[in-house]
């Protein structure tokens, strides 16, 4: 067992998966400490969607070891256990209840109990009312709250999602590409308000938008073919000749 | 905790349908028992009878809307659900005729002495007591529906694949029901009965009080799914349906959710099938045939799946059309229920109870719309007015 996995939020060793032979994971290290804003860059299947399967429980690693908190090994845990754990996860492409309002949709994600019976008599309460309009708020989305989620644009879709994250109030937030589709003007505020939520609680973004990434101006990991590239601020990764040929040049 | 869940369950329209039922509840057996036969609105038994039935199926729809419609579970499977509630109210139903029987047996049904049997199986036990057989209503189909839902839901079989094990599951059921070793009557099924409680099950006043019954269960079961439908867990349920790993990643348990509107699902089309079978008079194996479950879903998306009034609609409907035109064209009558369920995808893909609450949506958007149009040009004209004197002066 390693020295910094007591401290680290999120401890990665080792791990390994493969998909009918193609190995998407190749003995993966990579810790996360408590309140870090990180972002993740790579080219197409160097396995940041796989990684971030095998984090919140979606897909078993063949071998390695995942922990969370320092004790908690998640890769006996599934999905409903490691977000009641405090990890959240925001897919790809914008995932929210469409046939649900913009409200109904954090009320949902809200941090409560969510057996079958608390919610059969759950009643809002006026905590849980005032906690929604302050995400209504932080997400920008207050004057659409009672529209359906079908009818928000691609940008404000991603940020409802990031809202609901928000509402279940993570330790851990995992985003996976949030600026995808996204105009300039609405990259540039969603890197404001991932870097708000990032003072509470640790983020980790998967990004293609060099840009992006820039703005955010954090520690950068490089994924390549399953592994650890290169690890550090953007400037030196984006200078690393390897990152150069895996990803930049190309 | 039960009031808020009432008062969630009770909104406009849902209230206006449980009144209608409740009226239809009330009313309809009182014309046939209370109005002499030439009076023009009094009901004849076998109208009242017949639509008795559609109740029963109304109510069955209703459940599969539950879990189709809101929790996005296709069941190909319901109908084993009802016969099953209808098998354990024909069971209760045998035990009453007791010596009246063809052989004169004072335990055995008559199909047990005719195969020669010396004793009572041990799962007709029980059966001859009313409360033992209602309980049996509920707990056999939603027992069933919990060991089903519990192996499909945890290994996470969704889509085609669950609708296709639900129509395996109902027709390994009527195999085994055919067989007169299970000890259930074989294909002859259960019938003949005679009195239930005591009173015949040929009297007027009894099939009256059934009707109102089943109107009564009907508008219990949709005020119960409405609460549900309604409460935080039915958002819950919608989410289910249309984003499922959303749900799990926040947190949720999708098994539990799923199997707990399953087993209310199933309970409810167990009562559907216990009201049936007095009314009908007969339950056999073929109320478990995989054609009567997918009719089940064709009455639910012809009244608007995930509407919980429209199935209800649709079942009657179809089963009105059904009654009717196996009597005017009995040889077209299947062409026209295909013929049904194509014209309802292609032009009413949300039914007819979807179809006109859309309608009616979209009429209060527009005037939503014109208003602050009428608003907005208000506003200019009172913001003209000052600038066109000013330029006058």
């Amino acid at each position: 067992m390693s020295e910094t996995k007591p401290r680290s939020l999120l401890y990665l060793d080792g791990v390994s998966v493969s998909f009918d032979g193609f190995k998407a994971l190749n003995s993966l290290s990579f810790v996360v400490e408590p309140g870090e804003l990180r972002a993740i860059i790579g080219p197409n299947g160097a396995g940041k969607t796989t990684m971030m399967d095998i984090i919140t429980g979606k897909t078993r690693p063949d071998s390695g070891e995942v922990f969370f908190n320092g004790e908690i090994d998640l890769t006996k845990k599934d999905e409903a256990d490691i977000a009641q754990l405090g990890i959240g996860r925001k897919f790809q492409k914008p995932t929210v209840f469409e046939s649900h309002t913009v409200w109904d949709n954090l009320e949902l994600a809200l941090n409560r109990k969510r057996g079958v019976f608390s919610t059969l008599f759950y009643r809002l309460t006026a905590e849980d009312k005032a906690r929604i309009e302050e995400i209504l708020e932080t997400i920008r989305l207050t004057h659409r709250k009672n529209d359906l989620g079908a009818n928000l644009s691609h940008g404000q879709k991603q940020w409802l999602e990031i809202g609901m994250l928000l509402a279940q109030e993570p330790k851990l937030l995992l985003v996976d590409e949030p600026v995808a589709g996204m105009t300039d003007a609405e990259t540039a505020e969603t890197a404001v308000l991932l870097k708000e939520i990032a003072k509470s609680r640790s983020v980790v973004v998967v990004e293609h938008d060099m840009g992006f990434i820039r703005d955010l101006g954090v520690k950068v990991t490089c994924l390549a073919e399953g592994s650890v590239l290169a690890e550090g601020s953007i400037d030196f990764v984006s200078n690393d000749p390897k990152v150069i040929e895996n990803y930049l040049g190309r | 905790m039960i009031t808020g869940f009432l008062i969630r369950a009770l909104d406009r329209n849902i209230t206006v349908a449980i009144a209608v039922i409740l009226a239809i509840a009330v009313l309809v057996p009182a014309s046939n028992l209370l109005l002499s036969a030439d009076n023009p609105l009094h009901i004849p038994t076998y109208i009242m009878a017949l639509f008795g039935k559609y109740l029963c199926y109304a109510l069955l729809a209703l459940a599969l809307d539950l879990v189709w419609g809101y929790c996005g579970i296709l069941s190909l499977g319901h109908a084993a659900f009802f016969a099953l509630g209808g098998y354990a109210m024909g069971m209760y139903l045998m035990r009453q005729i007791g010596s009246r029987g063809v052989y004169g047996d004072p335990v055995l049904p008559d199909f047990m002495v005719f195969l020669n049997w010396k004793e009572l199986p041990w799962f007709w036990h029980g059966f001859d007591m009313f409360w033992f057989a209602m309980i049996m209503v509920l707990v056999v189909p939603g027992l069933l529906a919990f060991i089903f839902g519990w192996f499909a839901f945890r290994s996470r079989v969704n889509g085609v694949y669950l609708s296709i094990i639900t129509q395996a599951m109902t027709y390994a059921l009527l195999l085994a029901f055919f067989r007169n070793d299970m000890g259930f009557g074989g294909n002859n099924g259960l019938t003949d009965f005679k009195d239930i409680l005591g009173f015949s099950v040929q009297a007027n006043g009894t099939r009256a009080v059934l009707f109102a019954l089943s109107a009564i269960m009907l508008a219990l079961c949709l005020l119960i799914a409405s609460g549900i439908v309604h409460s935080k867990f039915g958002k819950v349920l919608v989410g289910v349906r249309d984003a499922e790993s959303r749900v799990r990643f926040l947190g949720f348990r999708v098994e539990n959710i799923k199997l707990f509107t399953f087993v209310v699902s199933a309970m409810m089309a167990g009562i559907s099938g216990a009201l049936f079978v007095p009314q009908v008079g007969i339950i056999n194996p073929g109320e478990f045939a995989p054609a009567n479950s997918i009719e089940v879903v064709i009455w639910t998306a012809v009244g608007g799946r995930g509407t919980l009034i429209g199935p209800i609609i649709g079942a009657v409907l179809v089963n009105a059309g059904k009654s009717f035109f196996t009597g005017a064209f009995p040889d077209f009558w299947l062409f026209a229920l295909g013929a049904l369920f194509i014209a309802v995808t292609l032009f009413l893909p949300k039914g007819i109870v979807g179809t006109v609450a859309q309608y009616a949506a979209s009429r209060k958007a527009y005037r939503r719309a014109q208003a602050t149009e009428a608003a907005r040009e208000a506003a200019n004209q009172a913001e003209a007015g000052p600038t066109s004197t000013q330029a006058a002066e």
